[in-house]
């Protein structure tokens, strides 16, 4: 299951605030859209992202069906070049996922 | 057969927080302990969603900026940034006013990060982007109306 889901992090510093970007590939279904036949698609999306900063949580996100198929994410930390920058992701089925970047 | 139980349930929720605001005095404590188990991701109107949240009181200030087009090209990603210029900003909460469920997402702040976010929605028709940033105990919010030619929730 973990190749399905790619989590693709980028992490930059400047000024002495750190940027994170993220995309993590995932369909994010709603539970309200349907399939040909008409039958309902079970909701599945992302409720939890974490990211860690050496170690010390700076960001929590929790997401619902709202938000895009294959989600974007994008904020600022005050840090500093080699913070290891980790984000994990957990969705409503129970899948996993994480990725790790050390800041230049 | 799906809109005509969405509009049924939405007039339902109305009404009913209608029916709470009223007799909201007295029992503000035992609301809240209710609703602090209520999902708010899966209430179905923004009244709703805010009391699930725990959102009661809400001061609208220009401090927090929602950036969005005005015109959404593609419904099903619509890229929004919440920035908030409140100093000891906790949380940012973005809301979709007509979505399905509006209650999108929440962001909560660790130390050190800017109360700035970028992410992208799914609206289902033209809408207000609610932005709302805690500070303390206080909530503060921020909108933007964008306008959806086509809708986005149905993939």
């Amino acid at each position: 299951m973990a190749k399905k889901y790619k989590t693709r992090l980028k992490v930059k510093e400047k000024d002495g605030m750190v940027n994170v970007k993220a995309i993590i590939s995932h369909p994010m279904l709603t539970g309200l859209t349907k399939d040909k036949k008409g039958e309902k698609i079970p909701a599945h999306y992302i409720n939890e992202v974490v990211v860690t900063a050496n170690d010390e949580v700076v960001m929590t996100a929790n997401w619902g069906g709202a938000v895009s198929k294959d989600p974007y994410i994008s904020f600022d930390y005050a840090g500093k070049s080699g913070d290891v920058v980790k984000l994990s992701w957990a969705d409503n089925q129970e899948n996993k996922g994480e990725a790790e970047k050390k800041v230049k | 057969m799906k809109r005509r139980t969405f509009l049924k349930n939405t007039l339902v929720a109305s009404a009913t927080g209608a029916a709470l605001g009223t007799a909201l005095v007295a029992p503000s404590v035992a609301l809240a302990d209710s609703h602090s188990e209520a999902d708010p991701f899966k209430a179905t109107s923004l009244e709703d969603a805010l009391k699930a949240a725990g959102i009661t009181d809400i001061e609208e200030t220009d401090k927090i900026v929602v950036k969005a087009p005005d015109l959404a090209e593609n419904a099903a990603v619509v890229p929004v940034e919440v920035a908030s210029s409140l100093e000891g900003t906790t949380e940012v909460i973005i809301l979709i006013a007509e979505n399905p469920t509006p209650y999108a997402a929440k962001f909560t702040m660790g130390e050190g990060a800017n109360a700035l976010v970028k992410c992208r929605f799914k609206m289902g028709k033209s809408s207000d982007v609610i932005g709302i940033a805690k500070v303390g105990d206080k909530y503060y919010s921020g909108k933007k109306a964008v306008k959806v030619t086509q809708g986005g929730c149905g993939g």
